[in-house]
């Protein structure tokens, strides 16, 4: 390996190792928040980077669907406990948001041509679509079970992980979709030659992560989501509802799935299933944050995608092997900390 | 086991049905059973893992790749015979599963599942990727089973090697739960600390059920290797273990028998499936996943317990009423010499952070006398419980009991030494009977191992523990409870409960945590005459209470903590005229 191929490497490694590092702290904040171990993630990435790629190919992406569907889920059940209750005023505002808002997205899609649409819609129209499929993930398939065991909690996520992936190949076939880059811009980096698309990729990344942080420090909502995370009923005592709490979470990571599909389709093929092994390299480095450690996680998402590049030169047959067995080092370094640990 | 006569006859019916299977069935469906009972191995694993050691796993398809590609690569490249490679497949799965539990049964719930995901996708890329196994083509010419002369070729062959295995496997399991062994699996779902306390070593009980979950996926992963005669990485997918969980959960996680209903359930639903969508979809893919997906969440939210428990309802349910009375007891723990001192806590001190909940506290307990531990609440007396019997140790100081030093020993070596207790927070297993519970507390004093109970060689051991069992219950006054739930009792009673539980432990040190609260005055009398009578009989009692007309009636001496320090000692009348003791309690004058 020469210092040109080990740049370009690099370069991969770091690109992709921001994507993780977003996935991890999504991960990290709803489970911090919900408990729920949150493996549909990738899905939201997949759907991000498909949906952007058939609105640029002038299709009606099938997400439109899902989110009428959920949409209309949601109007029924908060329908049916409104009338139950007999509180019929709040009926309006529930068909306008859950069935209003999503029909109009629709129709507004139809209307206009989005593939002759200036990039920057075509991406706040792609986050349009994906990003609330999240929050309304959370009320219907989490929201009831909320006080279940992590267990239960993790084992809905790993239907609603097949559930999504499967809808994702209804909605875009098995076709994988690669959208054009965001800019043709390169610089000379020595003798390599850094993509823009890179450093978009490392610039978004960071100035989400910063912008997260300011949301936490600085914000009402993003204080409720800290006070959530380190005690449930003490905050629930505040006034801060949990419910609410959960459905921020979500939608903080919704927002960044898609926002990382966006980001990541113009460098890789993305395929309706690509979206679970990203989001569980995003795990891994999460879990070298003990699911706790917003910057620990951070540094070992990038790791992975150092780890990723390099074995993908070295041993590329066993990418996948070497990084998802490196979660068994990491375990064993954390059950080493941890002392005793009782779950709750 | 006493069985009632209408689950006997279903079995036999079950029985019957299965023999004749073969003959009256086609082809189609003798595979199509087949693999439910292939699947239904694997299930029934996670029914252990899951239902009642409260743990899961997304990997067993991979264990049960292991057991294939063991057993597919030693028989088509050495020439070994399928028979010697089934230990094989065994012993490599029970490596791997060891280490693995190993390394993530000391971390808390979700680490482990977690962990199996990851090593589920890993073992896949493995086996595609790896030459001497194939690759993504797998291994074909596996050779078939011959039992004695005959060679298992078809799948009728098969049918009844696979559905005798697999109830072999559920009467070893049903046997296994329903022992020490097993009670101690089945109380690592109250969490750990209970566990500890009455001397069960919980990372071991965790590895044990892990690795016997790991172990049946490997028989079931062998059985198919030599009925498929061909082995390639996809039927040992993570996709494929998942749809194991998805067996479980459906089939009902709690039920031994829910591993084949569950097993029945989705693989004739996805044989439907497979048939339907992609007519309706216009195209092929797995769409059953979907499906599947939204079967799930819909049984999470409206049935957790699965299908089998509403089956269940339209028979009568058995209730085992009786325990054998004419066994030996079990040997008892020499006691020590009354007045001799059996605890000593010297400067014992605990800060949760900054807060000092323990500071300094030194007191002794002497063999035959009942001290009384009070002050008002937040005064530090559960936590220097705590810290006394290991559960959340001292941060500083010592305690020796019976003259050894414990206070960085682990609960359950305390607890072995002869040192039980109770919790404040009663912590029982409410769907246990009250009997099964008690048993849970003689759980260090019995031996066989878990092949023995598979095997029902412990029978005679079981026997005396639940005996012990019973005279405790009975001895606390909770004779006509005994084959209760222990959820169904009032509060009062299951306080009750949590004593008989330390009792059958046979301790010569016994940690009571307000035993009198929630009691009504009959019962309270009842208490405190067992106490008395068990300081008679030598054992040393350190009690934790709020009612003073209690303690006051009953304790030789009375330690009052106040804001983590002890305030006052000595005797109780001593203690009722001591200034800073009332005023810690009614308050100053001013």
């Amino acid at each position: 390996m020469d210092l040109q191929i080990a740049l370009l490497l690099g370069q991969d490694g770091v690109t992709n190792g921001a994507i993780y590092a977003l996935l991890a702290l999504a991960l990290v904040l709803v489970f911090a928040v919900t408990r729920v171990i949150f493996i549909p993630q990738g899905e939201f990435v997949a759907f991000g980077a498909l949906t952007l790629a058939s609105l640029q190919a002038g299709r009606l992406p099938g997400t439109v669907w899902l989110l009428l569907a959920m949409g209309t889920a949601i109007a029924l059940i908060e329908g049916a406990t409104a009338v139950r209750a007999r509180r019929f005023r709040r009926l309006p505002l529930i068909l306008l948001l859950n069935c209003g808002a999503p029909l109009l997205l629709a129709a507004s899609l139809l209307a206009v041509s989005p593939a002759g649409l200036p990039l920057p819609v075509q991406v706040l129209l792609t986050l349009m679509l994906v990003v609330p499929l999240a929050p309304m993930l959370y009320r219907l398939a989490y929201q009831p079970i909320a006080e279940a065991s992590v267990l239960a909690l993790l084992i809905v996520s790993v239907a609603v992980h097949v559930t999504l992936t499967g809808l994702g190949l209804v909605f875009f076939g098995a076709e994988g979709s690669r959208t054009p880059a965001f800019t043709d811009a390169s610089f000379a980096l020595g003798d390599a030659v850094l993509q823009g698309q890179t450093v978009l990729v490392i610039v978004a990344s960071i100035l989400l992560i910063v912008a997260l942080y300011f949301f936490f420090e600085r914000t009402l909502y993003g204080k409720a989501l800290r006070a959530t995370a380190m005690n449930r009923t003490g905050a629930r005592l505040m006034g801060i509802s949990g419910d609410l709490a959960g459905l921020l979470s979500f939608t903080l990571a919704g927002a960044i799935g898609a926002f990382s599909g966006v980001l990541i389709s113009p460098i890789t093929t993305i395929y309706y299933d690509s979206g679970f092994l990203i989001g569980l390299k995003g795990f891994v480095g999460a879990i070298i944050g003990g699911l706790a450690s917003y910057p620990l996680a951070a540094a070992g998402a990038v790791l992975v995608g150092f780890l990723e590049a390099y074995s993908s030169f070295w041993a590329s047959a066993f990418k996948e092997v070497i990084v998802f067995t490196l979660i068994i080092p990491v375990l064993l370094w954390r059950s080493l900390k941890t002392r005793h640990v009782e779950e709750a | 086991m006493k069985r009632s006569l209408h689950s006997t006859i279903l079995l036999l019916i079950f029985i019957v049905a299965l023999l004749a299977a073969p003959a009256l069935l086609s082809e189609f469906h003798v595979t199509l059973l087949n693999y439910i009972g292939l699947y239904a191995i694997v299930t029934l694993g996670l029914v252990m893992l899951t239902g009642v050691g409260g743990l899961t796993s997304f990997g067993q398809a991979a264990f049960a790749g292991l057991g294939a590609y063991t057993s597919a690569y030693l028989t088509t490249v050495h020439g070994v015979s399928p028979w010697l490679t089934l230990p094989a497949g065994l012993l490599v799965t029970a490596i791997v599963a060891l280490s693995l539990g190993l390394v993530t049964l000391r971390l808390s719930g979700h680490f482990l599942p977690l962990g199996t995901i990851a090593w589920g996708i890993s073992l896949y890329y493995l086996f595609g990727n790896l030459a001497a196994l194939g690759g993504h083509t797998g291994i074909s010419g596996v050779p078939p089973l011959h039992i004695l002369d005959v060679e298992l070729r078809s799948g009728r062959d098969f049918f009844y090697l696979i559905w005798a295995i697999l109830l072999g496997l559920i009467l070893a399991t049903r046997n296994l739960l329903d022992s020490r062994e097993g009670r101690a699996i089945r109380a690592l779902k109250g969490g750990s600390v209970m566990a500890e306390a009455m001397g069960i070593n919980t990372p071991r009980s965790k590895i044990v059920v892990f690795a016997v979950a790991a172990l049946y996926a490997a028989v079931s992963g062998w059985l198919y290797a030599h009925l498929q005669r061909f082995v390639n990485p996809t039927p040992f997918s993570l996709t494929q273990g998942i749809e194991y969980l998805f067996m479980a959960v459906v089939g009902g996680v709690s039920h031994v028998w829910g591993a084949i209903l569950g097993a029945g359930l989705i693989t004739v639903l996805k044989q439907w499936l497979q048939d339907w969508l992609p007519r309706l979809l216009g195209e092929s893919g797995n769409f059953e996943m979907i499906v599947f997906g939204l079967l799930m969440i819909l049984v999470l939210h409206r049935a957790r317990d699965g299908v089998w428990p509403m089956l269940q309802r339209f028979w009568p349910q058995e209730v085992r009423r009786a325990h054998a009375e004419s066994v030996p007891r079990l040997a008892k723990r020499p006691l020590p010499e009354p007045g001799s001192v059996l605890l000593e806590v010297t400067d014992a001190s605990k800060c949760f952070g900054g807060l000092v909940a323990n500071d300094r506290v030194s007191f002794r307990v002497r063999a035959g006398e009942i001290m009384a531990l009070i002050g008002p609440n937040g005064a530090g007396k559960s936590t220097m419980f705590n810290g006394i019997s290991g559960v959340d140790p001292l941060s500083s100081g010592r305690v020796s009991f019976r003259g050894q030093r414990v206070e960085s020993l682990p609960a359950r070596r305390i607890a072995r030494l002869g040192m039980s207790r109770t919790f404040q927070h009663v912590r029982l297993l409410p769907a246990m009977s009250v009997i099964e519970n008690v048993a849970i507390g003689a759980h260090l004093r019995g031996r066989k191992s878990f092949i023995a109970a598979a095997c029902r060689a412990d029978r005679d051991e079981d026997a005396q523990l639940l005996q012990e069992a019973a005279m405790q219950i009975e001895r606390c006054g909770l004779r006509d409870q005994m084959y209760e739930p222990s959820g169904n009792l009032p509060l009062g009673r299951q306080r009750l409960v949590e004593i008989a539980r330390a009792l059958a432990a046979d301790p010569c040190l016994l940690l009571l945590d307000e035993p009198a609260a929630g009691l009504r005055y009959v019962e309270k009398q009842a208490l405190a005459e067992l106490l008395r009578r068990l300081r008679a009989e030598g054992m040393g009692i350190l009690l934790v209470e709020h009612d003073m007309e209690f303690v006051m009636g009953l304790a030789d001496r009375v330690v009052v903590m106040e804001f983590g320090r002890k305030l006052a000692a000595g005797l109780p009348e001593e203690i009722q005229r001591n200034p800073a003791v009332v005023e810690a309690y009614l308050g100053g004058v001013e």
